[in-house]
């Protein structure tokens, strides 16, 4: 495994959004020492100001500011903590359930592989966005019930790669002699298919925190996601799409945002494949 | 093939079956619907009377029992908020969220095909690579904001087109642009990456050598072979395209399914939330159906077991 992710530093694609993520990551946690202003600030005579342009306090706003006078920049800076907290917390909460669920019904098979498989199909057939909306209507939309949903949404996709790889490994002749030695099953599932499995499931989880990043943002701007002023990054483009007439910049920049969170999640996931899927490297030999 | 066709249908109804379980569930969940639709002033009398009224009164289970029975037969109760017939009424949305939803199939297909078969053809080269740039970028950045940016660009900037509305073919225009470029993103790279499985094989060097010119191999040989990995994704991404056109249809003013349930949700309005949910759950169910069905069309040697 060290030996593959040498490779992933020796790829490009890997080391740029790497960097991109670690730079949006850093930009969150250390949102007030780089914000220029307080994303809350408001200030009415300089509502609406263009990207550049200095307010009555000579004070400069990069991105613009939104129509009650707050620093378009500082809210960007800030709303990645909103879609980075939601985002990273679901795909662990996903992960976690999915990857267990897919061992438990591709290593016990039968009645167990039977109904998780019929669970996938249900969450399959479920229009996520419309499951989302409805959790976060008739539930509620905190913080925590904001992570729930976006992780309920996604942890079909876990099941089924965690259940492809325990039900091959169950033929495996090192897993079949464990059981003829008479380990138990509990300690053949964590000590030995669950390790084997954790290489396409870094992927996945990697591509899925721009899906989560994309659902979450997609629910803000439904204005279901966390609530005003807490700035966020849908929210902001919610806001921008009433002031698109008269100041673009609104909906631009948050928008702009998502979109490199989503491709660092996408670019780095596909790097990983390339670095950690055996299948590709003999491809390319 | 009789009994594969039996038991996929009958996964695709249980699978039916759970959606509605769980969209129940949160409507049980989420309060009480008589509150909802009392006057604020009636008597606990009054409240008793609707509540036995609607089947409130009853156990869960024989609740849910009664919904699927009549949910069957097309029933899915009266809208709270418009007195008419649930069912009826989210369907009369289904044209309008046709009409975007064939509209983005279409051009994607249109784009993303050739798209992808060329990129592949031309591996490494420019041409592929500014395939990729586009697939990612439609890949990553979010529907909602490559709405607004059209609207921006191409209504309020360039005044070409109209922002917002359905009636004319214009106004179908943005939409169907947004919706279709997420679409052919995800189309476009696995037509890449399933034609460069299939351009490896030995058949298509067969070809290739007895002098078939490239066109043809591309076509005949090579597409065909390509398109059930194609063809499989796009039908597990299909639930993907919905949430796209809910997100679409709120952009753009349009006045679909998507938007329909997203109000009636924010209304709390029950039945219409079930029969909606319902109504896409099917049509996700029956596409994956239909995807599944058609492998033995492209290739005869698939067997159904």
């Amino acid at each position: 495994m060290t030996a593959r992710l040498r490779g992933l530093v020796r790829d490009p694609k890997g080391v740029a959004s790497f960097a991109l993520l670690l730079a949006i990551v850093v930009a969150a946690l250390a949102a007030p020492l780089i914000a220029p202003a307080n994303p809350l600030q408001q200030s009415l005579p300089s509502s609406d100001l263009a990207p550049m342009a200095s307010g009555p306090g000579g004070a400069r706003h990069w991105l613009g500011t939104d129509e009650y006078g707050r620093d378009v920049l500082s809210r960007v800076i800030y709303g990645a903590r909103v879609s980075l907290l939601v985002a990273v917390g679901a795909v662990f909460l996903a992960g976690v359930a999915g990857v267990t669920l897919g061992i438990l019904a591709g290593f016990l098979a039968g009645p167990m592989d039977a109904v998780t498989m019929r669970l996938v199909d249900i969450q399959l057939a479920f229009p996520t966005v419309l499951l989302a909306i409805a959790w976060i209507a008739f539930i509620g939309n905190n913080l925590a019930s904001l992570i729930a949903v976006v992780a309920l949404s996604g942890w079909a996709s876990y099941v089924r790669i965690a259940r492809a790889s325990a039900l091959s490994l169950r033929a495996v002749p090192f897993v079949e002699a464990m059981v003829a030695a008479g380990a138990s099953r509990t300690r053949i599932m964590l000590r030995h298919i669950a390790p084997n499995v954790m290489g396409p499931i870094i992927v996945l989880a990697t591509l899925q925190l721009g899906r989560a990043v994309l659902l979450e943002s997609t629910l803000s701007f439904l204005g279901l996601g966390v609530q005003p002023p807490t700035p966020s990054w849908g929210s902001m483009l919610a806001d921008g799409r009433a002031q698109l007439d008269v100041a673009w910049w609104i909906a631009a920049f948050p928008g702009l945002a998502i979109t490199l969170l989503v491709l660092g999640a996408n670019l780095l996931g596909d790097a990983l494949r390339d670095a950690l899927d055996p299948r590709f490297e003999q491809r390319r030999a | 093939m009789q009994g594969y066709l039996t038991r996929r249908i009958a996964h695709s109804l249980v699978a039916l079956l759970g959606v509605t379980l769980v969209a129940f569930v949160f409507v049980n969940a989420s309060g009480d619907p008589a509150a909802l639709l009392l006057p604020g002033d009636a008597t606990p009398a009054q409240a008793a009377a609707l509540r036995r009224s609607l089947g409130l009164d009853r156990p869960f289970l024989a609740q849910y029992g009664l919904f699927v029975w009549q949910a069957v037969h097309g029933n899915f109760g009266v809208s709270f908020r418009q007195q008419l017939p649930a069912a009826p009424l989210i369907l009369s949305y289904a044209p309008a969220t046709a009409e975007l939803a064939v509209g983005a199939s279409v051009v994607s297909v249109v784009v993303a095909v050739p798209l992808g078969i060329i990129a592949a053809s031309y591996r490494g080269r420019l041409y592929d690579w500014l395939t990729s740039v586009f697939v990612l970028i439609g890949q990553s950045a979010p529907i909602f904001w490559l709405g607004l940016m059209a609207i921006w660009i191409f209504s309020l900037e360039l005044r070409l087109l109209p922002p917002f509305g359905r009636g004319t073919l214009a106004q179908l225009v943005l939409p169907v642009m947004t919706l279709a470029w997420y679409v052919s993103a995800l189309l476009t790279r696995m037509t890449r990456a399933s034609m460069l499985e299939v351009l490896d094989q030995d058949y298509i060097r067969t070809a290739r050598s007895k002098g078939l010119s490239w066109l043809p191999v591309i076509l005949k040989h090579a597409l065909r072979n390509a398109a059930i990995p194609v063809l499989t994704v796009f039908g597990l991404q299909f639930g993907e395209l919905l949430g796209g056109v809910v997100v679409t249809e709120t952009v753009f003013a349009w006045p679909g399914m998507g938007r329909a349930i997203v109000d009636a949700i924010n209304a709390r309005d029950y039945p219409v939330v079930l029969a909606g949910v319902v109504v896409l759950a099917t049509i996700f169910v029956a596409v994956n159906l239909l995807v599944d069905l058609s492998y033995g069309l492209l290739d005869p040697r698939i067997r159904y077991q």
